[in-house]
């Protein structure tokens, strides 16, 4: 049972990837992301690391996809003109592609040597609570360096996406300030 | 075939190959900003698998879901400065294409 939940959510992720990369509407791309990442998530809740499958969704399927909805509406990408991608870089991604998917087979598949460990079983019931714990005492320092970053990309995205002052206005604000 | 970390290990390794696959070949920098965050989703994936399998009975199993926290926080803010890039170009050059974005090569 275990094992067919897994096979499910693998292939849900994986084709619902491939469909971000490979569909024309930048639309239908956001919404076989969201299935994507809650095919993740699943993956998280089967490693039972169910904080972060909770924060997954939240994150990236509630918050992430929707700025990346709203700017797909506000640019009105389909108005812009669709040129197909040039041969060379066809070429060259199908063939990174490749590269990547038989290293992945043949590192993975079978029992590799450096991957045959005993597998560990460990509580989860004090998942979240330990969780916690670790972020507050041994992560302090990197949580304040993580909120420092968030600060400085909010302020680096106001002053990114404000409108500069049209001429007659900035005139008037110059008159004003005189 | 048991289900261990190799399977999900392979699972991250295909969501990698394919974001890799979509920003080279998509035009669309809406799209590559997407596959961006596939990557960035296929390593967070591992690292979960790792630290659930390798967990040592002392440290139980923290570490490697805690820098999948601190890797979720930075998408998040490269997400938003990159989508302010891409309005700010849009509103400059009415395109979004990053094969029509070639200024300084000429």
């Amino acid at each position: 049972m275990i094992d067919f939940l897994f096979y499910l959510f693998a292939v849900l992720t994986v084709v619902a990837a491939l469909l971000v990369v490979l569909s024309s509407n930048a639309v239908n791309s956001a919404m076989f992301m969201i299935v994507s990442f809650v095919g993740t998530a699943s993956l998280f809740v089967m490693l039972q690391a169910y904080f972060l499958a909770i924060l997954q969704v939240l994150v990236y399927a509630g918050a992430i996809i929707v700025l990346f909805l709203f700017i797909i509406m506000l640019l009105d990408v389909d108005r812009v003109e669709k040129r197909k991608s040039s041969k060379l870089s066809l070429v060259l991604s199908v063939l990174g592609l490749a590269l990547l998917v038989g290293g992945v087979l043949t590192l993975f598949s079978g029992d590799g040597g450096f991957l045959a460990v005993a597998q560990v079983e460990t509580p989860a019931a004090s998942y979240s609570r330990n969780f916690g714990y670790e972020l507050f005492t041994r992560y302090l320092l990197p949580v304040q360096v993580a909120g420092f970053l968030l600060l400085i990309a909010m302020i680096g995205v106001i002053k990114l996406s404000k409108r500069p002052l049209s001429p007659p206005l900035a005139e008037s604000v110059r008159a004003e300030s005189e | 075939m048991n289900v261990g970390l190799s399977s999900y290990l392979t699972v991250s390794g295909l969501l990698f190959a394919i974001g890799f696959f979509g920003l080279l070949l998509r035009r669309n920098s809406l799209i590559t900003l997407m596959s961006l965050e596939i990557m960035l989703n296929a390593s967070n994936l591992a690292l979960v698998s790792f630290s659930r399998f390798h967990a040592v009975s002392g440290s139980s199993m923290m570490s490697g879901n805690i820098f999948v926290f601190f890797v979720i926080t930075v998408a998040a803010a490269e997400v938003a400065v990159g989508l302010a890039i891409i309005v700010a170009l849009f509103r400059r050059r009415q395109t979004i294409m990053v094969d029509a974005l070639n200024e300084l090569r000429d």
